[in-house]
């Protein structure tokens, strides 16, 4: 029983960290069905960041890297979007090569500026270590990510529901020509999408810092991972991330406990076979009158 | 920035191997040599997951041909590296070193890291009668007459680590790896010697190549309460372990994790802070003495700067070239044959000591050692095996591997 609630926080860190690298990719491939495969060099360039940001910073690279690698990651993305993408809207098999080869880009630009062994982000010190609470062990480390994560879905919750351009992303996003057709530039809210996109992964970038490897190859570890949240929560549903990265990361937790790490992975992708079976469109569905 | 100085253009190198091509077609001449140079093959990989650690040991092997090729170049020519891509991939391996050896004749190939890739390669070499220097610590049970295996296999590794465990009174031990070939056959034989030498595997676990969640497997350590950690760990693993490890409050003096995959290149990647106080096994050290690794360091750092560090894989690599150029001089000629029947008995002042080619196995006389990382992250050496150890890739001198060798 008690290692049992053990796997709890273990399961929900891993739904956090599912859930940052997730969120971003939300936006652009769940409101803008984008299939952006350099989304994982995005959640690198966050990572490499906070590893610029500490030759001034230090240990609190970072914290400061956070706001940082949104807007430096943001604009990647908002560059990535003008110079690219919108020229492929309507195309998601040449979006898919395109954005593919432009990871490959990135990757191998990475190799060349920071070169291709894996680098190094010091912790600040107060993240360093954990708490026994009821017998079982909390990291800090993990418990910035479950904050950071809940912060930042409460955030971007925030902005779809109440603010006026984020209304307007809704809006594009449920019917394209409607919105146009009542005056919503689509063309800036795609930017603006994408800009935030880009921004959220930089920001899970760089708390990836806290957990594993900072390399050119960062962003394909977890790539697949993000599209699995994406596509099971359901295409464009926060609600549907939150849910899916949760239950994913519990149940890599328990099937890793039960069994070993190769096998969790396994029973994960089999779980999510079945269910995508049953529900082809994810746990959430976006009601929409457009004609798609 | 972290590219070789001097380069050989594209169009030189196409131009040199077709020239090369037109002059054996002519007389039939010796393989990759042509007037006043000799083509050898670079293969490794310099894009995916192994990249990493592959550009380093290309990097080795570029500067140890620049340094012979400084001196005068092998029987007179200079060297001139055909550098290809194996893109982490085994299938991409077999094919470009298919390519190496057909279409642009190279002499000889100093290629891979992965066992997988030099699985690959075999059957090529073999095929075609060309060698290959593998530069990399290994899994053993193998010995092909086509291959030069300058790193340790596990009598010299593996085997020298589980003395040094003993030694220091860590009988229980727990067995983390990644899951592929190579650690799966160093823990079949760390299971062999733990039986024959009274010591107890309170656990085995294997994560997937890339894995980066640690906390569970680590419950599970602590839970088994092993005295150490014997890790097969490969890659970027070793980065999420050691930092969950970390985070966990497991310390090297509660617990110490010995390390068979990482080197300086990944204590870097690791964090210092994570590693330090952790013992591994290698057979050199940036740190290890003597006037020939001064000098190695010294002409690394010159050549892609002072933050670079030097590694085992490194460092073997860069002796497989100098190994290579002494075998070639002593045969007298480039041919693979005569280069093999040469290469037997030739010794090394190498960085990490004295090391001679056992002609038998292919494999190198080397010294093991284990050093626990320090927290500027260097390793020093903590015990070594004193006397160069004979290869033994078949364990057969050892009696409790009987049934592995079997097997």
């Amino acid at each position: 029983m008690h290692a049992l609630l053990g796997q709890l926080p273990v399961g929900l860190s891993i739904g956090a960290v599912l859930l940052l690298v997730a969120l971003g990719l939300n936006f652009t491939f769940g409101q803008m069905g984008v299939v952006n495969m350099a989304h994982g060099e995005f959640l690198m360039a966050g990572a490499y960041t906070a590893f610029v940001l500490q030759a001034w910073f230090g240990a609190q690279s970072v914290l400061v890297g956070l706001p940082v690698a949104f807007v430096v990651v943001g604009l990647m993305g908002l560059a990535l979007e003008r110079g690219l993408i919108r020229h492929f809207y309507g195309r998601p098999l040449d979006t898919l090569l395109l954005t593919w080869g432009v990871s490959l880009i990135l990757q191998q630009v990475a190799r060349d500026v920071f070169g291709a062994p894996n680098v190094d982000v010091a912790a600040p010190g107060w993240l360093a270590g954990g708490v026994d609470a009821a017998g079982v062990r909390l990291h800090y480390s993990r418990l910035f990510i479950l904050a950071l994560a809940v912060l930042c879905v409460l955030a971007v919750g925030w902005y779809l529901a109440r603010s006026r351009t984020g209304r307007q992303m809704r809006a594009v996003t449920q019917n394209r020509q409607l919105a146009a057709c009542s005056g919503i530039d689509t063309a800036r809210v795609d930017q603006i999408t994408f800009f935030i996109g880009s921004g959220v992964a930089g920001v899970a970038g760089v708390a990836l810092t806290l957990i594993g490897p900072i390399g050119p190859t960062l962003g394909s570890t977890y790539i697949v991972d993000a599209f699995l949240v994406v596509v099971v929560g359901g295409l464009g549903q926060l609600r549907g991330a939150v849910l899916a990265a949760a239950v994913l990361g519990l149940l890599n937790a328990y099937a890793e406990f039960w069994s070993d790490a190769s096998l969790a992975k396994v029973v994960v992708f089999a779980v999510i076979i079945a269910f995508l079976q049953v529900r082809p469109q994810g746990l959430f569905v976006l009601r929409s009158r457009a004609l798609t | 920035m972290r590219q070789p100085t001097r380069r050989t253009p594209r169009r030189l190198l196409s131009a040199l191997s077709a020239a090369v091509l037109l002059a054996s077609a002519a007389c039939g001449g010796a393989a990759g040599a042509d007037g006043d140079t000799v083509e050898v093959g670079i293969l490794h990989s310099l894009s995916g997951t192994m990249a990493i650690s592959e550009v380093t040991v290309r990097d080795a092997e570029l500067l140890a041909i620049e340094e012979i090729n400084a001196a005068g170049g092998v029987l007179g020519r200079q060297i001139v590296p055909i550098i290809e891509d194996g893109a982490s991939d085994q299938a991409i391996f077999a094919e470009r070193a298919q390519k190496l050896i057909a279409q642009d004749q190279v002499a000889t190939v100093f290629g891979g890291w992965t066992s997988a890739s030099r699985k690959a390669m075999l059957p090529v070499f073999e095929r075609n009668n060309a060698l290959l220097w593998y530069p990399v610590q290994y899994e053993g049970l193998e010995s092909s007459p086509n291959i030069f295996y300058t790193g340790a296999t596990t009598n010299q590794q593996i085997v020298p680590a589980l003395d040094y465990l003993r030694e220091e009174g860590h009988t229980r031990i727990y067995l983390v790896g990644s899951d592929y070939v190579f650690p799966r056959t160093a823990n079949q034989i760390i299971h062999a010697y733990a039986e024959a030498n009274g010591m107890e595997i309170v656990g085995e676990e294997y994560t997937p190549l890339g894995h980066t969640e640690y906390t569970t497997l680590i419950n599970g350590i602590s839970d088994a309460e092993p005295d150490a950690v014997f890790n097969t760990l490969n890659g970027d693993s070793n980065v999420a372990f050691f930092t969950q490890l970390v985070s966990s409050g497991i310390t090297a003096e509660d617990m110490p994790v010995l390390s068979v995959s990482v080197a300086e290149e990944e204590v870097a990647g690791i964090g210092p802070d994570n590693i330090a106080g952790h013992p591994v096994a290698w057979n050199y050290y940036q740190t290890t003495e003597g006037g020939a690794n001064e000098e190695f360091v010294a002409a690394f750092q010159a050549a892609y700067g002072e933050d670079r560090v030097t590694s085992d894989p490194m460092q073997s690599a860069y002796n497989a070239v100098y190994l290579w150029a002494a075998a070639a001089e002593a045969a007298g000629s480039f041919e693979a044959d005569a280069v093999r029947e040469a290469a037997a008995g030739i010794s090394l002042a190498a960085p990490e000591g004295e090391i001679t080619i056992d002609g038998d196995t292919q494999h190198v006389f080397k010294v093991a050692r284990i050093g626990i990382v320090q927290p500027d992250g260097t390793i020093e050496e903590v015990w070594n095996s004193g006397e160069p150890i004979e290869p033994d890739p078949y364990l057969e001198g050892y009696p409790w591997a009987a049934d592995l060798a079997a097997g």
